[in-house]
């Protein structure tokens, strides 16, 4: 395998992704990611240079609108999917230490 | 015949005759579902009550000439990635499995202004990652035509619902190929249109870029019928376009005659069954036969769709679902300390493995140092695809090959091998990095008596000449449905109440 996942990268990764892995997780994720690097890695036989990449197909700009409301006072709505609430808000755990 | 065998518009056509009312075809339906389900899962919930009070609404709208549209009082599954106010919606994972929209996607308010009446919800990849329906969490979907195989994904359940007849069609979104692969595994007809020409507001997203909403059905003029209502320009889709040019079912017409069509020659190398080879060939004789120009060419670059597509589908999934984190809605972990590993643990809990994996391939080719190795070089490789298909359309009015190399496999064959698994989309994938309108119509079926799909791939906003293509061929054949898709019994006249028979149909989290 061409690409080797180390340990630090695959913690590094959790961090970005929010992810706790167990250690077997890990692992898997590791040999995973390698063989999927290394499939991916093909695109580097494409001569790209010059090439300006293409985030979308058709030009996308900004669509602005007024500012009016238009939907009405969903808030109960809202909250009934709450996995915890408190008073009329989301509860969460202590934010700052 | 039983309505349910009744396509989408002959169903709407009776019952604006008064012949069948939408009542007594949401009976049915639900009738057949509750047959079928505890064998196939093509549901994750199944809304009777809901259906039924719709259909009685959209009765009295089509007695007094309120509705007229020919979608009218047809019962209609929808893919569990779409929100439905106040109807569950978890795209099949745990991390949703509570989850009411407190709004419904506009694709499907379209739908209900035509006078749809919803059934529930349909089973799916979770997160519409995967290829094979085995990845929800609610449960694998059976392949109609075979329990033992899988229906594809990640529209599964929607297109194992229509051909069971659980439905009379359905919407499935397509990012990599998830309505036209597993419209091939089941052998029924689904579109992706071109990218921005159904608004994906409501749509839980996975990859935005790629991601469009489709009919699903048993035939093409339902496709084209379907597409029609909801096609729409929606301010509340940044990259939704204003196209004027919405009126598919006038392609309905049996007319190829100088038509010119290409057959890459790349789609018929290695890894082609050749059952499939054989009936794709066979179906484009079919539209030469009818007088369409049909020759082989050299498309390029099909080897490097895959590659790309993964990095910027990884990439993108990585940013929209870092949504999930136990706060506002979904599953929360029952203990924790902390914010961050409150976060953190509900996530991991509540992601099955193949969304992980995608999310971490994600969030590493867009980290720092990284980025422009994987992220751009992806950017700049679908930037040369997209060329590659507008040189082959300077030449060709629709591209025609398979939609898969395979039919479907068995359950449980294919997620062992993800990197084998993700190498089975290498047809339709291409046709959403360059944003395409592409189409499956079945065109026969294996050994094993598993359908073929053929795939018509068309310009940007040349849908039209997709489905007058399809609707050609399709006029050449009739239409098969599985022995699972008869009716489990007749459906109930008018005026008798309930259904006979009851299954729990609210799912468990597996």
């Amino acid at each position: 395998m061409a690409n080797i996942i180390d340990d630090e990268t695959i913690e590094y990764v959790g961090i970005l992704a929010k992810l706790e892995l167990s250690d077997e997780e890990k692992e898997a994720a590791k040999k995973d990611m390698g063989r999927m690097l290394d499939y991916i890695d093909k695109l580097n036989e494409l001569d790209t240079a010059g090439v300006e990449p293409m985030s979308h197909v058709f030009p996308v700009t900004n669509v602005f609108r007024e500012d009016v409301v238009t939907n009405g006072d969903g808030s109960k709505d809202t909250l009934a999917n709450a996995p915890v609430m408190k008073e009329q808000a989301f509860k969460v755990p202590k934010t700052i230490g | 015949m039983s309505i349910l065998e009744l396509t989408a518009v002959s169903l709407g056509k009776k019952i604006q005759s008064g012949e069948v009312t939408a009542v007594e075809a949401a009976k049915a339906a639900l009738a057949q579902i509750k047959a079928r389900e505890s064998l196939l899962n093509c549901y994750v919930t199944v809304d009777e009550e809901g259906a039924l009070a719709q259909a009685a609404r959209v009765q009295k709208k089509i007695e007094s000439g309120e509705l007229t549209g020919p979608l009218a009082g047809v019962p209609v599954a929808i893919k569990d990635n779409m929100c439905t106010e106040g109807l569950l919606t978890t795209c099949s994972s745990k991390i949703l499995y509570n989850f009411k929209p407190t709004y419904t996607a506009e694709a499907v308010l379209n739908l209900e202004k035509a006078g749809a009446v919803i059934l529930g919800k349909t089973n799916m990849d979770e997160f519409a990652m995967g290829s094979t329906t085995e990845t929800s969490a609610f449960g694998v979907t059976r392949n109609p035509w075979n329990p033992e195989h899988v229906p594809g994904g990640s529209s599964g359940g929607s297109c194992a619902a229509v051909a069971a007849n659980e439905c009379f069609y359905a919407l499935g979104s397509d990012t990599g190929g998830s309505i036209r692969q597993p419209s091939s595994f089941c052998g029924v007809t689904g579109i992706k249109p071109t990218y921005g020409t159904v608004s994906r507001y409501g749509l839980i997203a996975y990859g935005s870029s790629l991601d469009q909403i489709g009919p699903i059905a048993r035939d093409v003029t339902d496709c084209a019928t379907v597409l029609e209502a909801i096609a729409s320009h929606d301010h509340k889709d940044s990259t939704s376009i204003a196209r004027e040019d919405l009126d598919f079912t006038s392609a309905l017409v049996d007319d190829v005659k100088g038509m010119r069509i290409g057959i890459p020659r790349d789609y018929f190398g290695e890894g082609l069954n050749p059952e499939v080879k054989d009936a794709i060939l066979a179906a484009a004789k079919v539209l030469a036969d009818k007088g369409a120009v049909v020759e082989e060419f050299d498309l390029s670059l099909v080897e490097y769709a895959i590659p790309a597509y993964y990095v910027i589908a990884s990439a993108e999934a990585s940013s929209n679902l870092s949504r999930f984190d136990g706060v506002k809605y979904g599953y929360r972990t029952a203990e924790y300390e902390g914010l961050h590993n409150m976060y953190k643990k509900s996530r991991s809990e509540g992601f099955g493995e193949e969304v992980k994996r995608r999310i971490m391939l994600g969030s590493f080719v867009l980290s720092s140092g990284y980025y422009d190795a994987y992220y751009l070089k992806a950017l700049r490789t679908k930037a040369l695809i997209k060329k590659a298909f507008d040189k082959a359309f300077e030449s060709y009015d629709v591209i025609l090959g398979p939609a898969s190399p395979f039919t479907a496999p068995k359950i449980g064959d294919s997620l062992g091998d993800p990197l084998q698994m993700y190498l089975g989309d290498i047809y339709t994938i291409s046709v959403n990095l360059a944003g395409l309108p592409g189409m499956t119509v079945p065109c026969g079926r294996d050994s094993q008596g598993l359908p073929i799909g053929l795939q018509l791939i068309g310009d940007c906003f040349k849908e039209k000449n997709v489905i007058r293509a399809g609707y050609a061929f399709e006029c050449s054949r009739t239409y098969e449905a599985p022995e699972l898709a008869k009716p489990c019994s007749d459906w109930e006249p008018a005026g008798q109440s309930g259904i006979a028979g009851s299954v729990e149909l609210k799912k468990e989290v597996q």
